[in-house]
């Protein structure tokens, strides 16, 4: 095997491998460079960067939540209005109610668990498409904001604003840059060269062959590379700012479902009842108790999108969270997931959403105007698909994100991504087309 | 026979997979007019290798040519070959279930005037050609109302709806019993008489024999040989010699068995259809098995036998109206798939497709699904057990696989089910209820898996076999209940089972008395 080959074959997992999160990782390399030259560094300048997490954190954890709820095979297009709900009845609690803010916070959740629980129940239990169910949500809660809210904006005390707008303390000596971050850049670095050792030692334990020593030095000098210098640029931001605190909370999220939907039981069960709802019954699966937990997790995770969006506004408003679920739903397929469910992941969904952040972000530097920035978006969610579909008929070598995830036997791509009624089998084409 | 021209010649076909080779130099050559079998192992290259004739896997992505009547082709997708007169029948069905028969049979191809679709003649023609193939049904019938059998029928009327000098068929007896079986066998014939020229795939060798002209053996993406049936008098053993690459003395490995207590008894076991409320699928059944038995249910399509071992899995099948299931000497209830499985009961489905796999999964995954909890600890999945699982039935069960990483899309029909047989046998199941555990399997592996399910029954779990194929049954099991129409009409001990006895009793409402 050539030198080449065998990069490819181990950087990108050989045949099993999901090729469109590989590529929109390149895409995102490609717009965030495009940019970088466009607006004269400002892209990648520490400000900026800073701006990107703290003004994008709550739609990566809308995507999250999304994420599972179409890899289950349903759809929820309430999220942007329970956003804004639970957000007004935040607001409310301690604006009117003087509840302390961080009962609020517990209260938000409550208010967006019950929420998803009552769609989990018609989704679920009662067997109305998810789409309906929410499109029902999506109006039902926008009315109970403006309801609750008199159309009007409630402001949110100072403790609670932290969670939207607030950054990483300075502690320590005077380095220059934020000591907080640089510790968590460090603990990022280490964590990531333990994953890719350990991930080594499970193969060979395994009997199977470990990619050879150079590979897992290059991906992971890359990978620490890139650390080190997001690392820099956020902790050295203008004094009091670093890396928000709505970051690090979308970083706890991310390891945390990540963790959930690859090595639990349940994260399995969801796959399973997506890829084949009558397959994963026959196994075991309780189909409705996982419809039903999916809803309800989204709900909660809408809700506490909300709640960072009001913390960094600094009031709630009747106009919070609209569009939120396109652009949600835009970053989950643009990161691999697919419509009829059973395939995606949650590093995808989230290199899906930094496309779209970026671009965003891109777009309003350079002063483009938000017309025109609705028409790009849309026309990168169309290609960004259309690219994936055409390189599955294509039959193409397909890729992986191996290097987010070293370990790991991900789903295959079929090539038609639906399993038909009839049981076609997959590699084939209708015989009347 | 062998005086007619060649119609069509593969030459030197090489198919690459990422990581697989599925077929390598092969060499076909079909003489118009013949009905010619492909016989070979699960994953040896023959559904790989009727694909690339007809143009699912286009020109460029194969190496090596096709020649047809005498000129060379370069089909770019399946219409091109279809414009050529060859049509494929997949091993899986591809009719639409909501659409009746008419519309499936003119799907793609709708006849048309003025730019509508002209219905009153897609109606005659329909009937023509139902007529032709002997398919006796309203043409606005579903095709989810009717049987396989039928179904399959509607895939050839359809074919011939479309001029067709080359007919492939991929198993298409698989599903079907002996009768459809039969009629279809009977069909090919008549359509050879006309001139029309069949390429048939099979591991029902019995068929071949009857029917084949000739035998082209493929062995692991190689040809190995083409044998003329008439000329050189050649037999089932002869095929199987040269699928497998050596004798294979008897078809059912030895055993002594060794049967205990009855520990798994249901008794009066009553369902309603999901839909009819007035059609019973199971009528007050009972039945028991013993440890270390292997019970067979032998019954016409459609006599309820899946339905009856399905609503015992957990009520998965129609509305349970009642009866009891004991097992060791327990009343148990099994209201759902998880108190089956926790029960220790495992139901392989026949349908290994539609709802036998996650298609997106890979073979690992795929395995462990139906107990995780055997390997995951507080809910958190163990990969390198899963892994080591996995592994663990990939050589005792001999799936053709590279890695255990490898979708399940990729696997060739026979060792899906063995991946689906991995997934049960995982469960450490009690009793083990196996839904046509060797359709689409071949000879070679038939044998592995019927060593697989007496090594079972010897472990002291109890076995049931559904089976269409009476041969089987006769051949495996200890005992075999027959039913018809959802009523259990006998129960015969392995001395007493031939053919006409069990044939009797599945063909009539008649109880014999219970032995
Ligand atoms: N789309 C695919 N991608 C990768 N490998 C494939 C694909 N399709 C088939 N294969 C591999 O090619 C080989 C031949 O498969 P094929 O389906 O032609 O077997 P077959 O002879 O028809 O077997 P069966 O009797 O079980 O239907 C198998 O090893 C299979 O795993
Ligand atoms: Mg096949």
């Amino acid at each position: 095997m050539s030198r080449f080959a065998e990069l490819r074959k181990h950087l990108f997992g050989g045949t099993t491998s999901n090729a469109r999160q590989f590529g929109m990782i390149f895409t995102l390399v490609g717009i965030v460079a495009l940019f970088e030259i466009l607006t004269n560094g400002l892209t990648l300048n520490s400000g900026n960067l800073i701006t990107l997490v703290s003004q994008y954190s709550y739609i990566l954890i809308l995507a999250i939540g999304m994420l599972m709820v179409i890899v289950a095979g349903h759809i929820d297009l309430s999220v942007g209005s329970v956003a804004a709900f639970v957000g007004i009845v935040v607001a409310k609690s301690m604006h009117t109610y003087h509840l302390p803010w961080p009962a609020a916070i517990l209260l938000g959740l409550v208010v967006g668990a019950l929420i998803g629980a009552w769609q989990g129940f018609w989704v679920a239990y009662v067997g109305v498409p998810a789409f309906i169910v929410t499109l029902a949500g999506m109006m039902l809660f926008r009315g109970g904001n403006q309801a609750i809210g008199n159309a009007e904006t409630i402001a949110v005390p100072q403790g609670f604003r932290n969670i939207g707008a607030g950054y990483l303390w300075e502690v320590g000596p005077d380095t220059g840059y934020n000591n907080l971050t640089l510790l968590l850049g460090l603990l990022a670095c280490a964590a990531v060269v333990v994953r890719e050792w350990r991930a080594r030692k499970t193969r060979q334990d395994l009997g199977a062959e470990p990619a050879p020593l150079w590979v897992s030095g290059l991906r992971l000098a890359i990978i620490l590379a890139v650390i080190v210098f997001a690392t820099l640029r956020f902790a050295g931001g203008r004094v009091g700012t670093s890396f928000p605190i709505s970051g690090i909370i979308l970083a706890v999220l991310v390891l945390i479902y990540s963790f959930i939907t690859r090595n639990t039981a349940g994260g399995r069960h969801i796959y399973a009842v997506g890829g084949n709802s009558r397959a994963a019954e026959l196994s075991g699966v309780k189909l409705r108790r996982v419809n039903f937990l999916v809803m309800v997790n989204m709900s909660a995770l809408a809700a506490l999108a909300g709640m960072i969006f009001i913390a960094r506004a600094s009031a709630s408003g009747p106009q919070d969270g609209l569009n939120w679920e396109l652009d949600a739903i835009s970053a989950v397929f643009i990161g691999g997931a697919a419509v009829s469910g059973g395939l995606g992941t949650i590093s995808g969904s989230i290199v899906g959403g930094l496309v779209m952040a970026v671009l965003n972000n891109g777009l309003q530097l350079l002063g483009v105007g938000s017309d025109q920035v609705q028409i790009i978006k849309g026309l990168v969610l169309l290609l960004a698909v259309a690219l994936d579909v055409y390189n599955k008929r294509q039959g193409r070598f397909s890729v992986i994100d191996s290097i987010m995830r070293p370990f790991r036997g991900s789903t295959p791509i079929p090539v038609t991504p639906t399993p038909t009624p009839t049981g076609t089998e997959p590699a084939k084409t209708p015989v009347a087309g | 026979m062998s005086e007619a021209p060649v119609l069509l010649e593969m030459r030197s076909i090489t198919k690459e997979f990422p990581g697989v080779k599925a077929l390598s130099d092969v060499n076909l050559a079909v003489r118009a007019g013949e009905i010619h079998a492909i016989c070979g192992e699960n994953g040896a290259g023959k559904s790989t290798l009727m694909k690339v004739l007809s143009g699912v896997y286009p020109y460029g992505s194969y190496a090596g040519e096709i020649v047809y009547q005498g000129q060379e082709v370069r089909f770019s997708d399946i219409r091109a070959s279809e414009r050529a007169g060859i049509v494929i029948i997949h091993q899986e069905l591809a009719l639409v279930p909501g659409m009746s028969i008419t519309e499936n049979i003119f799907l793609g191809n709708e006849p048309r005037r003025l730019g509508r679709i002209d219905w009153k003649s897609a109606n005659r023609k329909a009937a023509e050609l139902m007529k032709l193939v002997g398919l006796n049904e309203d043409p606005d019938t579903l095709i989810k109302d009717i049987g396989v059998g039928k179904q399959q029928l509607v895939e050839i009327a359809k074919a011939f709806a479309k001029d067709v000098k080359l007919l492939i068929l991929d198993e298409p007896t698989a599903a079907l019993n002996e009768n459809d079986s039969q009629h279809l066998l009977n069909l090919l014939r008549g359509f050879r008489e006309r001139g029309i020229t069949s390429i048939m795939i099979s591991h029902k060798l019995n068929e071949i024999e009857q029917i084949a002209d000739s035998i082209t053996i493929i062995r692991d993406g190689r040809t190995i040989e083409t044998l003329d049936v008439k000329g050189q008098g050649i037999n089932e053993d002869r095929i199987v010699r040269g699928m497998v690459g050596r004798e294979l003395s008897s078809r059912f490995p030895d055993h002594t068995p060794n049967i205990g207590e009855v520990f798994f008894e249901v008794s009066d076991w009553w369902v309603r259809h999901p839909v009819s409320a007035e059609r019973m699928v199971c009528k007050g059944s009972s039945f028991n098995v013993r440890r270390g038995e292997i019970v067979g249910f032998a019954g016409l399509m459609g006599a309820g036998r899946t339905e009856l071992a399905m609503s015992i899995f957990g009520r998965s099948y129609g509305t349970y109206l009642s009866g009891r299931i004991v097992k060791d000497g327990k009343e148990i209830e099994l209201k759902n798939v998880a108190d089956a499985i926790a029960h220790g009961l495992a139901y392989v489905s026949e349908d290994r497709k539609a709802v036998g796999l996650n298609l997106l999964d890979d073979i690992k995954t795929s395995v462990v699904a139906a107990k995780l909890s055997k390997i995951s600890k507080a809910g958190v999945v163990d990969k390198a057990k899963e892994y080591q699982a996995a592994e663990g039935y990939r050589t005792s069960l001999r799936i053709k696989t590279p890695t255990v990483d490898e979708g399940v899309v990729k696997l060739s029909g026979g060792n899906q089910q063995k991946v689906v047989l991995g997934k049960w046998m995982f469960t450490d199941p009690d009793l083990l209820i196996l839904d046509e555990p060797t359709r689409g399997i071949d000879v070679g592996a038939k044998y592995e898996i019927y060593g697989i399910i007496q090594r079972l029954a010897d472990q002291g779990k109890g076995v049931i076999v559904i089976s269409s194929e009476l041969p089987e049954l006769i051949g495996l099991c200890d005992r075999i209940y027959t039913v018809f129409e959802g009523t259990i009409t006998g129960s015969i001990e392995r001395r007493d089972a031939d053919p006409e006895t069990l044939m009797k009793l599945m063909t009539s409402t008649k109880k014999m008395q219970m032995s």
